[in-house]
């Protein structure tokens, strides 16, 4: 055989080798897969410190929520318009210490469900008698969030629900009931919102709202006079709806200055959080959108400034759903995560993690993506997530949930789906042009995200081993210690599904520490009061937050995990006013009640 | 589309002619549009979330046509075609991960070498490479499809810009009988199916099929020689995609084109075997 022959000989079997290639890879990942099998609890508590248990029927909850039947123009594609609206959201709207959980429906004349905490493992709905369930009635829209805030710091959470139609404010009267304000406050008639955070933006110790609009707000989803209301572009759409800031007067009263303070998109925003990402005293405001890229405005306290090219995160579209900060690396600086679509073979966008880059900090912090780096990118048709340590060991995790429409498990609306969101914006931009779902599903019944961080940058999927094995339309995540435990209960609000508790059991010997703060200068919710931990020589910022992820609002509460025999040096606490107060060796396995001192 | 994706004009036949102020060689015409597709892409939209997987898949693709020519052909052979390859694959592959870029032009790069008859290669590489990246890796690997937005204006200037290189290079009649036959076949589809007109015509509307029409399909090296021979070729890929959208294949032009190409190319060499030759041609690259 010649030099020559048997040269290509090898070029013929390097092709092969080369063919093989991904097969390879794909039998590699499917072994690291098996590895993270379901498995038992004990044995899920030994491998990751905590497993989790779904528990919402014993705990006396049975909601399930129901999607919109919108205008019959839409039938066609009915499952994809009508794919959200259920929501959740933590508060202890009656200050006994105990949280208790909000949810929305969204079926013209079904009921939204304030579940209170009965202190003993279950929950009774109060929402009708207290006021706050009848609220999707004809002509009024319905529900698609909630977020909950101290707007007259009475010492009372106030709601403001989020709706495609007419928003609701509603004030907290002492935990006894709640009474309608969205007249007094002047709010709009009628937005298409998926997303609103209360923050105070401007620090006069009063909570501002943001509220973000999906479809245009001249439109009447149930009354349309054309089908024209699609965006424009999969990933270029500036045609959503718009965006309003809310300045709280303080007399009861709200005024829009979105305009004066520079907030002016209409892209499609899914999701918003705010969070003081500079150190400047002042909360910026993260926007992730729907077909398009996010947007990220500083905050001088007086103007808002989009950076989103010039930071990073606004360069490279993709489908917005999610905003949520986390000190991923206990670093004292926040990540954000962004969540958007994959689907094997057809659009892998990949999930955004935004890190803050080595050396960059205040108005010059850049961001980069490192999702996959940290192994959170691939996590299907996302939405909700949230940042926050399960099992106690010091580091952040990360709770994902997925799955988009879940109709007919074996046909898929994917084709028509990718040949009409690539076409020209005449066509995709109008309903009729869609062909019609016709009971397929489109993303459905997709595995959950609990990943676990090593904290050394990399994040493992431990969803089915650790119990999260639910395969519903996910949409909103809150984390919550619901009994009061020191850890971190999940919250799932689903789409056309139930709502479900899981509740976490936690290795004992992981460490502790949660705080509960009360603003006086500040907001009295203290929405925006960072508190940084050190602890064994590390440091973790947290930040109370008006709602973040997807149509979700956490506990007000900060939990920390600190591991194992924690030597807790210092909490500090950045309040919304300026003040700084530090707490020397606060007592780990406690959760200490911090009042804004005067 | 592949590293010979737009043919090379010939040399001028009367050296008479006056010499032009300035000529730009005739391969760097295909590279240099390409690359101005993707620059304009990027500019305006962002098409590539990071210039180092481009990079990365144009590098493999160089290195692999050098080597495997070195091998093959004895000789460095110019990397204006393994270019195009490369670039190709960095526009069209979409995955968050790297190795997919590179594999992918290697295995485009390769199949050229390798998947051979009487001189000739069969199948356009990067629509070879591509084709069975989405075949095989599909948990990594999409197509470009909607990173383009979904706007008139790109589409026309790439339209126009696309038209007047193919009509130069005279090949537009490859490109108008495909999207004649895919327009007529998007309203036989819609009449069969009851869908939207307007949904059967959206793909071609996009940005992945401005780089088919006119890179993958127009490649000299893969295609029959003869016009209507060509002619007849493209409506079959037309029509083997309407059959294969009927079966709802997202990725249905690439496939038909994978399909199609090759059987044809054979074809050809089949007749061509059966012919006499004035003369025993001599092995082509």
């Amino acid at each position: 055989m010649t030099g020559n022959r048997i040269a290509r000989v090898l070029v013929g079997l390097l092709f092969i080798a080369l063919l093989a290639t991904p097969l390879a890879i794909k039998r590699m990942s499917a072994g690291r897969d098996a590895d993270r099998a379901k498995i038992d609890a004990k044995t899920a508590l030994a491998r990751h410190g905590f497993y989790l248990e779904e528990i919402s029927h014993a705990a006396g909850i049975n909601f399930v929520h129901r999607s919109p039947q919108l205008d019959s123009k839409l039938d066609p594609i009915m499952p994809e318009v009508a794919s959200m609206g259920a929501s959740v959201s933590i508060v202890d709207f009656d200050r006994d210490g105990w949280p208790d959980i909000y949810v929305t429906n969204s079926a013209i004349g079904s009921k939204n469900a304030l579940y209170r905490n009965m202190h003993d493992g279950t929950f009774r709905d109060v929402g009708g008698e207290l006021g706050v369930a009848d609220v999707n009635q004809a002509g009024t829209g319905v529900s698609t969030g909630a977020v909950w805030g101290d707007f007259d710091n009475d010492g009372y959470e106030d709601l403001f629900l989020i709706k495609w139609g007419r928003p609701e404010l509603f004030h907290n009267d002492r935990g006894h009931g709640f009474t309608r304000v969205t007249e007094q406050a002047g709010l709009p008639s009628w937005i298409n919102a998926n997303t609103a955070i209360w923050f105070d933006y401007d620090g006069d110790g009063l909570l501002d709202l943001f509220v973000g609009g999906y479809y245009s707000e001249d439109i009447d989803l149930w009354h349309l006079t054309t089908t024209r209301i699609m965006p424009d572009s999969f990933e270029y759409a500036k045609n959503g709806g718009r965006k309003y800031l809310f300045h709280n007067l303080g007399n009861g009263k709200f005024e829009d200055v979105s305009a004066k303070v520079g907030i002016e998109s209409r892209r499609w925003a899914l999701a918003a959080a705010a969070a003081d990402l500079r150190g400047s005293g002042h909360p910026d405001l993260f926007v992730s959108n729907d077909y398009g890229v996010s947007e990220l405005y500083f905050n001088d306290g007086k103007r808002f400034h989009e950076v989103g090219q010039q930071t990073g995160v606004g360069f490279a579209p993709k489908s917005g759903m999610n905003a949520a900060f986390g000190d991923i690396l206990n670093q004292g600086r926040y990540a954000v995560y962004v969540s958007n679509i994959s689907e094997d073979g057809i659009l892998i966008q990949g999930n955004n993690l935004w890190v803050p880059k080595e050396g960059t900090a205040g108005d010059t912090i850049k961001y980069q993506n490192l999702a996959r780096d940290f192994g959170v990118e691939l996590g299907g048709w996302s939405f909700g997530a949230q940042f926050g340590d399960f099992n106690n060991d010091g580091t952040l995790d990360l709770y994902l949930t997925n799955g988009y429409i879940s109709l007919d498990r074996n046909r898929s609306y994917w084709y028509d789906f990718s040949r009409v969101a690539g076409g020209n914006s005449t066509i995709i931009g109008d309903a009729k042009n869609w062909p019609a779902f016709e009971g397929r599903s489109l993303s459905g019944y997709q595995n959950k995200r609990v990943w676990l961080n090593d904290g050394a940058g990399k994040f493992v999927d431990v969803a089915q081993s650790v119990g999260a094995t639910d395969r519903y339309d996910g949409r909103a995540v809150a984390l919550v210690d619901l009994w009061n435990r020191g850890v971190l209960d999940v919250v799932v609000a689903n789409q056309n599904g139930p709502l479900l508790l899981y509740k976490n059991t936690v290795a004992p010997e992981n460490q502790w520490i949660e705080f509960e703060l009360e603003g006086t200068a500040s907001n009295r919710s203290a929405i925006g009061a960072q508190v940084i931990l050190f602890w064994n020589g590390q440091q973790q910022v947290q930040e109370v937050s008006g709602g973040s992820g997807f149509a979700a609002q956490n506990d007000r509460r900060l939990h920390f995990g600190l591991g194992r025999k924690p030597h807790i040096e210092k909490a500090i606490i950045r309040w919304p006013s300026g003040k700084v107060q530090t707490i020397d060796q606060p007592a780990a396995g406690q959760l200490h009640k911090i009042k804004e001192a005067a | 589309m592949s590293q010979t994706s737009l043919p090379v004009l010939p040399p001028p036949r009367t050296p008479v002619q006056p010499k032009p102020l300035f000529r730009i060689d005739s391969r760097y015409i295909a590279p240099a549009f390409i690359t101005c597709i993707l620059l304009a892409g990027h500019l305006s939209f962002g098409i590539l979330e990071s210039y180092q997987k481009t990079l990365l898949a144009i590098v493999t693709s160089i290195a692999f046509e050098l080597v495997l020519g070195r091998i093959f052909f004895h000789k460095w052979l110019h990397p204006a075609s393994a270019y195009i390859t490369g670039i190709s694959v960095g526009i069209l592959v979409r995955s968050p991960a790297f190795w997919p870029y590179a594999l992918c032009s290697a295995i485009s790069i390769t199949s050229k070498y390798v998947l051979r008859v009487k001189g000739r290669h069969l199948w356009n590489p990067s629509n070879f490479g591509i084709s069975l990246m989405l075949l095989l890796a599909p948990e990594t690997v999409a197509s470009l499809s909607i990173q383009w937005g979904n706007f008139l204006w790109p589409m026309l200037i790439i339209w126009a810009l696309g038209s007047v290189i193919i009509w130069r290079l005279r090949r537009f009649h490859i490109t108008g009988i495909y999207v004649v036959s895919f327009v007529a076949f998007a309203f036989l589809r819609s009449w069969m199916t009851g869908s939207p007109w307007q949904s059967e015509i959206a793909p071609i509307t996009g940005p992945m099929y401005q780089l088919f029409i006119f890179f993958m399909i127009t490649d000299p090296k893969t295609t029959v020689r003869s016009k209507r021979g060509q002619c007849l070729v493209v409506f079959l890929v037309a029509l083997l995609e309407m059959v294969l959208r009927l079966r709802q294949v997202v990725y249905a032009p690439f496939y038909a084109l994978f399909i199609v190409g090759p059987f044809a190319m054979l074809l050809e060499i089949w007749l061509d075997s059966r012919r006499p030759h004035p003369a025993k041609q001599t092995v082509a690259q």
